[in-house]
């Protein structure tokens, strides 16, 4: 058994409390962020320094032993759950800021550093890290590089990929390298860029250095409340045609603002079926003349009602109740699906009335939660997994709303990866002459396909409790199941 | 999260068990404010991994034994229910569970024999009492008591109070605006007696008259969270039938108690009292809710300027969800800057028996809240409970900064008396005195 091999030498190199292989240790790395699948690794390693991770690497790689390296799972397309028989390489105690140099504005920090506390850091020198997943407080700087993660505000700052100026990583056969630098401007190919959002496909970021940015001067916050969510999707084209470019633009529908109220008690208007958040930020100047012309926008484009956050308390508790949507769906449904699909932003109004659509032509509810100002769909499918048949209908109309985004010309994933969740529509998005480029870029970098294996790429068993059926590469014979 | 939690098989708690892990998504928002996942940082010391493994052991699928170190490490502090978006009542999961794993788990004859010493001491005042005595007299001994012996030794305060009896009703001063009766604690009589001395005192300023019914008996939580579900019942049925009927509220002016009797129904979950359990839950407040409710006769200011950090108890901030209230008694107080200690919602440690159980966790995680309160700069600590009381002394002063430890009762109390003078007529101790432990002292 290739992995009792590595195990012995494994137990060379961890202390005994740092190498989990009893079932009560490893059954609570089994999933991450999307239950609907689960991995049973067989074991857990918890480094503490870089070169344990390099150390481990190199083992898994001179066994044959598949791994997967995790921070704090939250993933929610089932991006960190482990490889069954594998080994999970927790990073979260690789938590370190390594340099930080508020002058150039850069901070070098290890992968198990929390988003969250990028930011706190930094603070007090009137710095943030831009890119803000809702799972902020939670999620690693590790896995937003491996899932090229955004949030609310990447509309004007961009990705995750935007902000990482130079990576140090474990190649899967353990070899270090150095990709990218201390500056924006590179030569050659963009490594970085190719690096973030591989889901693991291609090693382990052990040294990440972020950019960070000056704190704005000011943040104007609006909600508005519309009677039809359509009116809201609307709003959304009138300010981008106007030429306005708000931090962040986010819409949430009547099932996503019920959510949210019970979860956090944001406050958001009681009666409209759908609430717009706008934030306008910069310097003082440039957001007093903003916020004229964007109130002006609101009020034309059939508001109900306009709210300007009063201070930053106020402001913090409009954005709470939209960052705790995902989560706080479990109060209305024992189990749903958060879906996550682009769609060109001018089609907005468009799509949501498919999914309308679709939602009654299935019986399932959907709540909308999105990225309106970059037309990222998060539709939040409800089902309750212990009617039979449930989980596999919710999955169907997931699938059904990917389909839609790809005729509508967007994409599967706006930002949580396809991970397993959407391996089997990867080949239904791209002609199989890109996805097996994909294949052939990822063989050359990890020819035994050891890690993360069968996350993104459609070639090796997943552990799902759900089958999607022979993936359309499968049918078309252009890949095999191990 | 999906289960197959046989619900019929378990027991009238088995529902209310199913539904917290149903509830539970998995997200992860919980990590950042669990104590023991900061501590430790491995998935099964943290909310939703403990979750995982209660969610197995019910399922079957793993033996309880495994499980139990994790669970056992468990705080029960229930700061994940404050951050959980989905609203799992972890609290509820975890009670019944720790009862069951009781019945079913093997400990070792040191662990039975320590546990059963703690639950037939601590719960009543007079057992307690003598034990705190003794445990004085034994404390240059205390580095030759091996281990969680040696533990329990140094968490006793240098001095034990004499007993004050307390009156069976205390008047209102003023105008009558309400009648209360009020739960004293158990190891609180013995630790801190001044403590129900100054809550009556502010209760009786405020217009409000004080019944101490004489049957009432420990609150029961410190059983029920170690497990020992029928103790805790026997309690809880006691308290049922002592605490009367015609009194507006009744009041706790400890977390821990708040919190617990808060529970009655579920530990009496199947039984004949629950309805009777629900109505009493329904009626019980801590005084620092019900005095800010009330609307506080504005204190005096104090004689001199306190920066004083608020300490939040879990059991009141998380349990009972208790937060602005006793910050909004405090700033009335004149003279009196409150600050904010930083990561507040973290536990300190002292979570009932857990600086017994889990020394050395509760060692980390008390002189992490103590670095954190000193950080503030304040002169004083204020908090709602015996518990936290004792270990912020504790660690205060292991860090060499032995600043006081009052409850916030006792500062109002102290801005009360300012006006009245010390000799206002009233009984009881003249002083309110704060809390300071005396690990390092001697």
């Amino acid at each position: 058994m290739p992995f009792n091999e590595l195990l012995s030498d494994l137990a060379a190199l961890y202390p005994s409390d740092r190498l989990l292989t009893a079932a009560a240790q490893i059954m609570p790395y089994e999933s991450d962020g999307l239950t609907a699948f689960r991995g049973r690794p067989s074991g857990v390693v918890l480094p503490v320094t870089a070169d344990e991770v390099v150390e481990t690497v190199r083992l898994c790689h001179r066994h044959d032993v598949p791994f997967m390296a995790r921070g704090s799972g939250t993933s929610l397309s089932g991006g960190s759950v482990p490889v069954p028989d594998g080994l999970v390489i927790g990073l979260n105690r690789l938590n370190r800021i390594l340099r930080y140099d508020p002058l150039h504005r850069v901070a070098v920090v290890e992968p198990g550093v929390i988003n969250l506390r990028v930011s706190e850091h930094v603070a007090a020198d009137g710095l943030y890290y831009a890119p803000d997943p809702s799972s902020g407080p939670v999620c690693t700087i590790g896995g937003n590089v491996a899932f090229n993660s955004g949030g609310v505000h990447c509309l004007k700052y961009g990705m995750t990929a935007n902000h990482v100026l130079g990576l140090k990583c474990v190649l899967p056969d353990g070899e270090v390298v150095t990709l990218g630098g201390e500056s924006l401007e590179t030569v050659g190919p963009d490594l970085i860029g190719m690096f973030a959002g591989s889901e693991g496909l291609f090693g382990i970021a052990l040294e990440i250095t972020l950019r960070l940015l000056p704190r704005p001067e000011v943040y104007r916050t609006f909600l508005a409340a519309y009677d039809t969510l359509s009116a809201a999707g609307d709003a959304v084209s009138m300010v981008v045609a106007s030429g306005l470019l708000p931090g962040a633009m986010e819409i949430m529908d009547r099932l996503a603002i019920d959510a949210a109220e019970a979860a956090v008690n944001a406050g958001y208007p009681a009666d409209a079926q759908a609430v717009f958040l706008v934030e306008l930020e910069g310097p003082r100047e440039e957001v007093a003349a903003e916020e004229v012309r964007l109130m002006k926008l609101l009020d034309d484009s059939g508001a109900t009602e306009i709210r300007v956050a009063k201070d930053d308390a106020e402001r913090l508790t409009f954005w709470k109740g939209r960052k705790s949507a995902f989560s706080a769906v479990g109060r209305l449904s024992p189990d749903f699906i958060v879906q996550d699909g682009v769609v060109p932003r001018s089609r907005l109004g468009e799509a949501l009335g498919e999914i309308e659509r679709l939602s009654q032509e299935f019986g399932i509810r959907v709540a909308n939660v999105f990225h309106a100002g970059d037309g990222n769909l998060h539709p939040l499918i409800m089902y309750d997994g212990r009617v039979a048949g449930a989980l596999e209908n919710a999955e169907r109309l997931a699938g059904e709303i990917l389909r839609l985004c790809i005729r509508m010309g967007g994409s599967i994933t706006g930002e949580h990866g396809v991970g397993l969740e959407k391996r089997a529509y990867l080949g239904e998005m791209y002609e199989a002459a890109d996805t097996r480029t994909m294949f052939a870029i990822r063989d050359a970098i990890d020819p035994k396909s050891l890690a993360n294996r069968g996350k993104m790429l459609p070639d090796a068993e997943a552990p799902a409790l759900a089958s999607h059926g022979a993936h359309p590469l499968e049918q078309q014979g252009v890949i095999s199941r191990m | 999260m999906l289960h197959e939690i046989p619900v019929e098989r378990i027991g009238p708690a088995g529902q209310v068990m199913a539904d917290a892990v149903g509830t539970c998504v998995h997200c992860g928002f919980c990590l950042p404010t669990c104590p023991t996942y900061d501590a430790l940082g491995e998935e099964m010391d943290s909310p939703r991994g403990r979750i995982f493994l209660m969610k197995e052991v019910l399922e079957g699928n793993l033996p309880i034994d495994e499980a139990v170190p994790y669970i056992d490490r468990c705080l029960g502090c229930v700061g994940c229910v404050t951050s959980c978006p989905s609203g799992v009542e972890y609290g509820e999961l975890l009670t019944p569970f720790r009862a069951t794993a009781e019945q079913v788990r093997k400990r070792s004859p040191f662990d039975r024999l320590l546990r059963r010493f703690v639950l037939e001491t601590l719960p009543y005042p007079r057992r307690f009492r003598l034990a705190a005595l003794l445990g004085r007299l034994a404390r240059p001994l205390r580095r030759l008591v091996p281990g969680r012996m040696g533990d329990m030794l140094g968490l006793l305060p240098a001095r034990i109070p004499p007993s004050e009896r307390l009156p069976e009703v205390f008047p209102h001063q003023g105008q009558r605006r309400a009648r209360v009766a009020l739960l004293v604690g158990c190891a609180q009589q013995v630790l801190a007696p001044e403590i129900n001395w100054a809550t009556i005192r502010v209760l009786s300023v405020n217009g409000v008259e004080v019944v101490i019914p004489r049957g009432q008996t420990c609150c029961g939580a410190l059983a029920a969270h170690t497990g020992a579900a029928w103790q805790a019942r026997r309690f809880a049925r006691a308290n049922l039938a002592a605490f009367p009927d015609d009194v507006d509220a009744i009041l706790t002016n400890a977390a821990g108690c708040g919190s617990g009797m808060h529970e009655y129904p579920l530990w009496l979950a199947g039984q004949p009292e629950e309805d009777a359990a629900r109505r009493f839950a329904g009626r019980c407040q801590d005084v620092s809710k019900f005095l800010d409710e009330l609307g506080l006769q504005p204190p005096p200011a104090l004689a001199e300027p306190l920066r004083v950090a608020y300490h939040d108890a879990c059991h009141l901030a998380h349990a009972q969800r208790v937060r602005d209230q006793p910050r909004r008694l405090l700033r009335s107080i004149g003279n009196i800057e409150l600050v904010e200690i930083p990561r507040g919602e973290l536990c300190c440690g002292s979570a009932g028996t857990y600086n017994i159980e889990q020394p050395e966790i509760a060692h980390q995680l008390g002189s992490e809240k103590a670095r954190s309160i000193l950080w503030t700069g304040c002169q004083a600590v204020a908090t709602g409970n015996i518990g936290c009381m004792t270990q912020l002394a504790t660690h205060l002063e292991l860090e060499e900064r032995p600043l006081p430890v009052y409850h916030t009762m006792q500062l109002l109390d102290m801005a009360y008396r300012v006006e009245h003078g010390a000799s206002n007529g009233v009984p009881g101790p003249e002083t309110s005195e704060a809390a300071t432990a005396s690990a390092t002292a001697e």
